[in-house]
C-alpha cells in the first residue's frame, strides 16, 4: 500500500486517477484503479442510474490493413466480418483448432481496414497469434499511443451529445469519428456494462483533458475495475480467463449467437469441425446464470453439486448490487442447465441451494433506434 | 470498565469480565470496501485463537476474520444478516461480529493496545 511497483505499466490517465483518490491494483501488468473513494457499490449504482467513466486503456487496440484483411481475419474468428458494413462492430472470438477460445474481441470495419480491441491480459499472445497466421497478408499495427475510455450508463448519450449532437443517432455496435476536446477520436456505441454507452479511442496526449472534460459533466463519475466487474457480471457478459478460455468452446459458453448462418455453414475458422458438431449435437456442459437462494455469494471455483454428484464449477461469482443479492456464472453438466434447475453450491464446506436462471441477471438497455 | 485491544489481523476485541465482543477495525472495513455479506459463527461454537471465526464479503472478495482469543461463542450479531453495511457504517460499534466467553484470559496479553494498533496501521498507510 502506498508503494509504487515499478514493473507495472501505467495508462495515460494514471495521474488523473491519483488525483481522484483511486485505490490501485495490479491488473494484467498495469497499475489500475479498482475503485474511487465512493466505493464499488456507489460506482455500480451510479453507472446504472447516470453515467460512469472507465479507463480501459490497458486493453489492446490494433489496426489491421491490407487488401485481403477481411478474408484473413475470418480465417481466425468464427464471426461474420465480411457482412460488416463500414463503421459497424462485431463481437467475436479468436479460436483454436480444438475449439478453445484464445480471446474475445471487438472488430470494427473502418475505412482503413479493421480495428480490433482485445483483452489486456491476452494482447501480447493475440498479436503473436495474428502475426504468425496473417504475416504477409495483413499489416498489423499496435495503437500504443491511444487511450481507451468507456462512458456507460443511461445518461452517456446525452452527455456526449452536449459536445457532439449527432452522436445520439449512432446505432448500437457502430462507430464513427468525432471531434471532442480538440482531438479526433473514434466513438463506438458498445460497452461491457449492459447499459447504453460508448467506448472512446483517444490519442494518448488528449486523454486526460478529455476525461476531465467528461468528468466535469454533472452526470459523470469515475468508475474502477471493481464496479466494471460487477456490472458485466449482472449483464451476463463473460470475462476472458474466467468464464471463457482455451479450455472452453464458444458453444459451451453460450456464444453460438456470435456465429452467423454463413459461417456455420462454410466453416473456415480454427476449430470449425468441433464447433459445427457441437452446434448440431450439443455439448456436455453449458455456461449458465446461477442465483443462490440465500445471501451468501459463491465465488469463482465454487463446486456445483446435484445430490451426490459434482456437476460443475462457478467461474465468476459475487454480489450484484442492482440485483440486490448474490449472482454467478458457471459451467454445469447440460442435463442440469435448464432454467429453473435446482443445484447446490459448496461454499466453505456447506451446501447452499441455488437455481439456474436465464441471463442476463439485469436486463440490457442498449440503444435501439 | 471495558478495554479494547486489537489483533495484528485487524480484529478488535472489547473485554468486560470474561466476555469479549469481537469485530473488525475501522481500518479493516475501509480496506475491504462495501460489505455485502457476513458469515458468523453459531452460538456454542468453540473458537481457537488465530483460527478462522467468520467471513466478511465485499462486492469483490471474501476475507477471513480470525478469533483474536480462544473461547466459546455466546452470541452472533444477527443485525448483520439484514444489514451487512453496519460493518462499514460503525465497525467499532453496532457492526460487531460475535461475543465470546474467554477460555484463557492470559491470551489477552498477546494483543495490541490502542496506541500500538494505531502505530501499526500508520505503518501500513
Amino acid at each position: 500500500m502506498g508503494q509504487i511497483d515499478e514493473s507495472l505499466r501505467q495508462t495515460p490517465l494514471y495521474a488523473l486517477h491519483q488525483a481522484l483518490g483511486a485505490k490501485f491494483v495490479p491488473f494484467a501488468g498495469y497499475d489500475m484503479p479498482v475503485q474511487y473513494p465512493t466505493g464499488v457499490l456507489a460506482e455500480h449504482r451510479h453507472t446504472r442510474s447516470q453515467a460512469g467513466l472507465f479507463d480501459v486503456s490497458h486493453m489492446g487496440q490494433l489496426r489491421l490493413t491490407g487488401a485481403d484483411v477481411v478474408e484473413a481475419i475470418e480465417s481466425l474468428v468464427p464471426g461474420d466480418i465480411a457482412s460488416l458494413g463500414l463503421g459497424r462492430i462485431r463481437y467475436t472470438l479468436l479460436t483454436r483448432p480444438d475449439g478453445g477460445i484464445i480471446d474475445d474481441l471487438m472488430v470494427t470495419r473502418t475505412a482503413a481496414g479493421l480495428g480490433l480491441v482485445v483483452n489486456a491480459a491476452t494482447k501480447e499472445g493475440d498479436i503473436a497469434h495474428l502475426e504468425a497466421h496473417l504475416k504477409g497478408r495483413v499489416r498489423i499495427e499496435i495503437l500504443e499511443d491511444f487511450a481507451l475510455l468507456a462512458l456507460q450508463g443511461p445518461a452517456a448519450a446525452a452527455v456526449l451529445a452536449r459536445f457532439v449532437p449527432e452522436i445520439v443517432a449512432l446505432p448500437f455496435m457502430a462507430a464513427r469519428d468525432i471531434r471532442l476536446g480538440g482531438a479526433t477520436i473514434q466513438a463506438s456505441r458498445c460497452g461491457y456494462t449492459g447499459e447504453d454507452g460508448f467506448e472512446l479511442s483517444i490519442p494518448a496526449a488528449s486523454a486526460s483533458s478529455i476525461a476531465a472534460l467528461l468528468l466535469e459533466q454533472p452526470e459523470v463519475a469515475p468508475i474502477g475495475l471493481g464496479a466494471r466487474d460487477s456490472l458485466r457480471l449482472e449483464a451476463g457478459l463473460s470475462l476472458y480467463g474466467h468464464d471463457i478460455d482455451v479450455a472452453t468452446t464458444p458453444i459451451e459458453a453460450g456464444l453460438a449467437w456470435t456465429i452467423s448462418k454463413r459461417r456455420r455453414a462454410e466453416g473456415g475458422f480454427p476449430g470449425a469441425d468441433i464447433i459445427q458438431r457441437q452446434l448440431t449435437e450439443g455439448t456436455a456442459r453449458r455456461l449458465v446464470g446461477i442465483v443462490p437462494d440465500g445471501k451468501a455469494p459463491a465465488r469463482e471455483g465454487t463446486e456445483i453439486w446435484v445430490g451426490d454428484v459434482p456437476v460443475g464449477k462457478i467461474t465468476s461469482g459475487g454480489f450484484g448490487p442492482t440485483k440486490g443479492g448474490p449472482i454467478a456464472l458457471g459451467y454445469v453438466a447440460s442435463a442440469h442447465s435448464a432454467v429453473g434447475s435446482p443445484i447446490d453450491l459448496l461454499v466453505r464446506g456447506t451446501r447452499h441451494a441455488a437455481r439456474i436462471v436465464a441471463l442476463p441477471f439485469v436486463p440490457h438497455r442498449y440503444f435501439r433506434a | 470498565m471495558s478495554t479494547t485491544r486489537y489483533a495484528k489481523s485487524h480484529e478488535w476485541i472489547r473485554i468486560e469480565g470474561d466476555i469479549a465482543t469481537v469485530g473488525i477495525s475501522p481500518y479493516a472495513q475501509q480496506q475491504l470496501g462495501d460489505v455485502v455479506y457476513v458469515e458468523l459463527p453459531q452460538p456454542g461454537a468453540t473458537l481457537a485463537r488465530g483460527k478462522e471465526a467468520a467471513v466478511v464479503e465485499s462486492v469483490k472478495a471474501a476475507s477471513e476474520v480470525y478469533a483474536p482469543v480462544s473461547g466459546t461463542v455466546i452470541e452472533a450479531n444477527g443485525a448483520l444478516a439484514d444489514d451487512p453495511s453496519l460493518v462499514n457504517q460503525d465497525a467499532a460499534g453496532s457492526g460487531w461480529f460475535f461475543k465470546l466467553k474467554l477460555s484463557d484470559t492470559a491470551e489477552l496479553d498477546n494483543l495490541l493496545n490502542e496506541d500500538d494498533y494505531t502505530a501499526l496501521i500508520a505503518e501500513l498507510e
